[in-house]
């Protein structure tokens, strides 16, 4: 089966990441196929590499990083709620004007329409939310 | 085949649970998830709304976020399926469409 996830929350504000994450882990440890992650709304916070949570607290920006490195994963992060919550790869900083950049490696910046194509492409699209 | 609804707000909290039971069809299934477990909890005021659903509809709830939340097997609505996060794969690969109630 293929599946299409959506995450619309940050790792510190709902549980929707964890789950989130949780539920894509174990349908790649099944064998099931994950066609993308699209992060939305405030889920695009999972997304930079500049978060430094405590040692002994999950670091849910690596979590999605090393699931992504281990199953070759598409993360892809909704543009237009990233500028808004200053996400920033380098073409982005180039286009708005930006000294620096924070999107997190394995991580791509693109738009809706990744969204709709995931939806039309998987089997499941299954959404993560407050 | 038939829809699987995920819940993941307390009944207490937010209506989530309401809509989902008076929109989801008979033969559908329900998973509690996150806040969403509370509504499994024999006992309160939302209990009889789950029991009642069960005449029709199955009900799962995630057993990780359920034993997070300090509650334990025992306190679950008779009827009430628990299922790991593994369980939860399988009830989406099973089911024709997923509608989150977020």
């Amino acid at each position: 089966m293929k599946f299409a996830i959506q995450v619309n929350e940050g790792p510190y504000q709902h549980q929707a990441s964890d789950s989130a994450y949780h539920f894509t882990k174990a349908a790649l440890e099944k064998g099931h196929e994950c066609f993308r992650v699209f992060f939305y709304h405030d889920g695009v916070l999972n997304s930079t590499r500049l978060t430094t949570p405590p040692q002994d607290d999950r670091n849910v920006v690596n979590n999605w990083m090393e699931l992504a490195e281990k199953y070759d994963l598409d993360l892809v992060v909704c543009v237009a709620a990233a500028q808004r919550r200053g996400i920033v790869d380098e073409g982005e900083a180039q286009r708005n004007g930006k000294d620096a950049t924070n999107l997190a490696p394995r991580f791509r910046i693109s738009g809706l329409g990744q969204l709709v194509e995931a939806a039309i492409q998987c089997d499941k699209l299954v959404v993560f939310g407050d | 085949m038939s829809d699987l609804h995920t819940v993941n707000k307390s009944p207490f909290e937010r209506p989530s649970l309401d809509t989902c039971l008076r929109l989801s069809k008979p033969g559908s299934s329900i998973l509690l998830y996150e806040d969403g477990v509370y509504a499994a909890v024999a006992g309160t005021a939302a209990s009889d709304k789950v029991s009642g659903a069960l005449a029709d509809k199955k009900v799962y709830v995630l057993e990780p976020d359920f034993k997070a939340r300090g509650l334990k097997a025992d306190r679950l609505i008779e009827g009430v399926e628990m299922v790991d996060y593994a369980g939860f794969v399988d009830l989406v690969d099973a089911c024709d469409k997923v509608q989150a109630w977020v």
